[in-house]
């Protein structure tokens, strides 16, 4: 991460911020976190529709599992109200376990996929879940692999 | 350093003192770089912060420190004069189980206080702005066929359409179940009310700890009321009844007041517990109720698309369902480059210039429309009371959407300062039926912002208004007329005491 941000920032001459696309939430299944898989057609361009889709389906799927209410959320629950919830001064609740998860999911898709193609996707928890931003940087220099860093550097770096 | 002139060097050490200790622009500058300012310092909403952000609650926080008192105050004096009584000649377990009713109480009240109720972040100015672009987009298009204004969007959700509302200050569309506060200037998540006896918002995040709150107040009260009884009746087997009765102001000084703090807590307490946990069975929230989002009444295949069906399955996630992290990360250092939220409000309770101009008038019409409300229903109280005694089936349309929360608080109607956890929660919910979604969170005020010309009788006029939304004729009851009189009249001459 360290390794990455310094080339971040490095790079940061070379490439200026284009665009922004955001995704929205889907409501279509209730108030669960969920977003549109629709592509958006700023990014025809940029990445294949497949990995796209591949990315927030993904991402979908981590979100239904942190909100998924089974065994071990009323587990979780009954012993955080037995204890008048201050076991949680001790431990993280579980969807703070699967927010990490996300954000080491989406710091990956990050270097493998967006980041190549100029692209650069912020946490929806930095947005208060509303959208998944995607940054579309124009490529200044000769190499084809840059990938530039303005505002949304802080959030990676975090 | 800043200014580049000839002799840098010298400049720099002149500017770096002068930056100590006069340029106020730059000493701010100056500060910024050695103590970064965290979230909650910029926070757009009217909240207010302690303990460096761990603490958020509402901007008026004076009926809170009143429920506080009030709680304390009732389980000291239980534990003091009743408790040594009771624990010597019943069994130690009393004051041992009411220890640890009174500390869960306490600890979920200001868990449900001092957390964040699920506050929305307003929107970064590239949202906004993208937001802007597709409803100018949506305006622009031509079609033919109804389409809903471009400040609404309709989803369905378990084939229900549910129209999300574009909220002016938060600049975002609200995702289904939140609401804006006005009290507090933020949209909330599964927004269930405004508790000016919490201190916050009552929102998802908090919902359960506030449940929690009012179910273990009444068994505290209940507790207590029964225990106290208890200590009087045996003490009459002892001496008598008359003499319990003067022993208990010589010597246990303020038993008699107990009582009656819990007796009209218990009836006002009980009601809102059992009001919560149908709403909770139902998977409602307070807003959606009184709205009758979901009643029958507004179309023949209405339903509630967020119930599981199931009683036991509502309770289960609304209780022990996952706890949602806070999302405006309130503790989190400002970034100097990240795009901030746009905050027209300037906190200070100005309301923002560039918000709509109807949303402006609405919200003009529901603080006018609430003031004369309450004005005018204050006198009715001292002469009769249409009171619900029961519930009267499903309230018909329009105006008695009040009626639940009424129903389960009708007995408790004459109000003392001990009822007012009851009260103030079912008057909190006082809504005016505005079609304006805006309005519909314009809930009741705290007493330190409303001004009443009525004084202390201020604090009945939320079921005085009540009792002027119902409708009397199928409500008047005149076999309790005379005694909630009485105890109406004696609730007042309490107050004006208090």
């Amino acid at each position: 991460m360290a390794t990455e941000f310094h080339n971040l920032q490095e790079l940061r001459h070379s490439a200026s911020l284009a665009n922004k696309v955001f995704i929205q939430r889907d409501y279509s299944e209730g108030t669960t976190c969920r977003f549109q898989t629709k592509f958006p057609s700023e990014l025809d361009s940029r990445i294949e529709r497949t990995l796209f889709e591949d990315t927030v389906k993904t991402l979908n799927n981590y979100y239904a599992e942190a909100e998924k209410i089974g065994g071990q959320s009323y587990l979780e629950g009954c012993l955080a109200c037995t204890t008048a919830y201050i076991i949680f001064l001790c431990m993280e609740t579980r969807y703070e376990k699967v927010l990490k998860k996300i954000g080491r999911y989406i710091q990956e898709q990050n270097e493998k996929i967006y980041a190549p193609r100029g692209l650069l996707i912020t946490d929806p928890i930095e947005r208060g879940m509303r959208v998944i931003e995607i940054s579309i940087y124009e490529d200044r220099a000769s190499s084809g692999s840059s990938s530039g860093s303005s505002s949304t550097s802080g959030t990676s770096a975090r | 350093m800043h200014l580049g002139l000839d002799e840098p060097v010298r400049e720099c050490q002149y500017n770096q003192i002068c930056t100590r200790n006069s340029s106020p622009m730059e000493t701010l500058s100056h500060k910024k770089k050695r103590t970064p300012r965290r979230k909650w310092q910029i926070f757009p909403g009217r909240n207010r912060f302690y303990c460096n952000g761990r603490v958020m609650m509402a901007r008026q926080t004076g009926v809170f420190y009143l429920t506080l008192v009030l709680i304390m105050v009732t389980s000291g004096l239980f534990f003091a004069f009743d408790c040594p009584f009771l624990a010597s000649n019943l069994t130690p377990a009393i004051p041992v189980i009411g220890g640890v009713l009174f500390l869960f109480v306490l600890g979920m009240l200001l868990r449900a206080s001092f957390s964040d109720p699920g506050v929305l972040p307003r929107a970064t100015p590239d949202e906004a702005a993208d937001l802007e672009r597709q409803m100018d987009a949506a305006n622009g298009s031509s079609g033919p066929g109804y389409r809903p204004p471009p400040r609404i969007r309709e989803v369905v959700i378990n084939g229900q359409t549910v129209k999300l509302k574009y909220c002016f200050t938060c600049k975002i569309f609200r995702p289904p179940r939140a609401s804006h506060c006005s009290l507090c200037d933020n949209c909330v998540e599964r927004f269930d009310h405004h508790c000016p006896w919490v201190g916050n918002c009552v929102g998802k995040r908090n919902y359960r700890f506030f449940y929690l709150f009012i179910l273990s107040l009444s068994f505290l009260t209940i507790f207590i009321f029964a225990f106290v009884i208890t200590h009087v009746i045996l003490r009459s087997n002892r001496s008598g009844f008359l003499n319990a009765l003067k022993d208990s102001p010589a010597r246990y000084p303020l038993t008699g007041r107990e009582v009656v703090v819990c007796f009209f807590s218990v009836w006002s307490i009980v009601g809102l517990s059992g009001f919560h946990t149908y709403l909770i069975s139902s998977n409602q929230t307070t807003n959606e109720d009184i709205k009758g989002s979901w009643s029958t009444k507004r179309a023949k295949n209405n339903y509630n698309p967020y119930s599981y069906g199931n009683v036991l399955t509502n309770c289960c996630a609304a209780l022990c369902g996952p706890l949602h992290p806070s999302l405006i990360d309130r503790r989190g250092f400002i970034q100097p480059d990240t795009p901030q939220p746009l905050s027209h409000s300037n906190g200070s309770g100005l309301y923002p210039s560039t918000q709509n101009h109807t949303h402006m008038c609405d919200q003009e019409h529901c603080i006018q429309s609430t003031k004369f409300v309450l004005q005018a229903a204050a006198t009715p109280l001292l002469h009769s009371d249409p009171v619900m005694m029961g519930r009267a089936g499903p309230p018909p349309s329009g105006k008695t959407s009040l009626g639940g929360p009424c129903s389960s608080l009708a007995p408790s109607q004459p109000s003392l300062p001990s009822s007012m956890p009851g009260l103030g929660c079912a008057g909190d919910m006082l809504t005016l039926r505005d079609p304006d979604a805006h309005c519909h969170h314009h809930h009741f005020v705290s007493p330190e912002e409303m001004p009443s010309p009525l004084g202390p009788s201020s604090l009945v006029l939320p079921f005085a208004a009540h009792g002027g939304h119902l409708n009397p004729a199928q409500l008047y009851d005149p076999a309790s007329q005379d005694s909630l009189h009485e105890d109406s009249v004696r609730g007042l001459v309490k107050l004006s005491s208090v």
